[in-house]
């Protein structure tokens, strides 16, 4: 019963508290009508997304997305060095095959996110049997260092998170 | 005191506009369609990041109130960013990468674009 009404739990939690700031007036009828939303759309979306995904460890989840946050920043400033100073001829990108230990969509998604705004990064394919991505590295000496990296430094989290 | 704040709250306007520059310098100099991926897709995010922070800080700063949707600007952005440039991307390989240049999966299945995925019986049953 509980299962019908709330699909997706987080999702509802999630999109009333998206509601709220929106309006950036926390009031009871905005309140109301952010729950109502909370409540709607996941049953609408539900056929699309009929698996619930598991959250095995909240906390880690706010580890992670400070660790990710910094990364973004560093990021940036790398990807400026190499676009400002760097000539053409002298930028060596990489494809890189990073085979996943992660199975759960929703833990791929964020990995495949995470590697996207993360250093000179941008994931760009799946296998197609999900096994492993596709990596394209904007300068790079070594690709297997930028490999265990980001195994060591992101997928080892989300598989703690989403187990 | 406001001075202060004045000057913090520059800081990061001018922060952010140099890097939305460099993100759009990039654009321009890089010469490839997969190196110019990573132009907006970094040095834009921090652009970006820099104007927000500058209004939180001069909303709740100066006028006194919080405001939340800077923080549902980042949350938006970093949602749609990956997700366009992974299209981007898949467009870009489909019609101009060949398999052959690609490095191996390590897996018994090649790239997503170039081959079906494994019979959709044997997903279910995963």
């Amino acid at each position: 019963m509980m299962k019908r009404i709330f699909p997706h739990p987080i999702l509802s939690v999630t999109l009333t508290v998206v509601w709220l700031a929106l309006v950036n007036k926390v009031t009871l009828g905005n309140l109301l009508l952010g729950a109502f939303l909370g409540m709607v759309v996941p049953i609408l979306t539900g056929p699309y997304w009929p698996r619930r995904p598991k959250i095995g460890r909240p906390l880690r989840v706010i580890e992670y997305i400070f660790i990710v946050l910094w990364d973004i920043v560093i990021a940036n400033v790398q990807v400026a060095l190499i676009v400002l100073f760097k000539p053409n001829s002298d930028i060596r990108s990489h494809w890189i095959t990073i085979p996943l230990n992660i199975t759960s969509p929703e833990a791929i998604t964020v990995l495949a996110g995470t590697i996207t705004m993360t250093p000179g990064t941008v994931s760009a394919m799946l296998s197609a049997d999900s096994g492993s991505i596709l990596v394209h590295c904007l300068h790079t000496d070594d690709p297997a260092g930028v490999r265990d990296t980001i195994k060591g430094r992101y997928e080892w989290r989300l598989k703690e998170i989403f187990q | 005191m406001d001075l202060a704040i004045e000057l913090l709250v520059s800081f990061f306007l001018i922060v952010a506009g140099v890097f939305a520059i460099v993100g759009s310098f990039g654009l321009v100099k890089l010469k490839d369609t997969m190196p110019r991926l990573h132009a907006p897709t970094k040095a834009t995010t921090l652009g970006v990041g820099g104007v927000l922070i500058a209004s939180m800080l001069y909303f709740l700063l100066i006028k006194g109130v919080f405001s939340f949707h800077e923080l549902l600007i980042t949350l938006f952005l970093f949602l749609t960013a990956p997700i366009s440039a992974h299209f981007i991307a898949k467009t870009f390989m489909q019609a101009n990468v060949r398999p052959e240049d690609l490095p191996e999966t390590e897996r018994d299945y090649g790239w997503s674009v170039y081959e079906d995925p494994p019979a959709a019986a044997d997903d279910d049953a995963k």
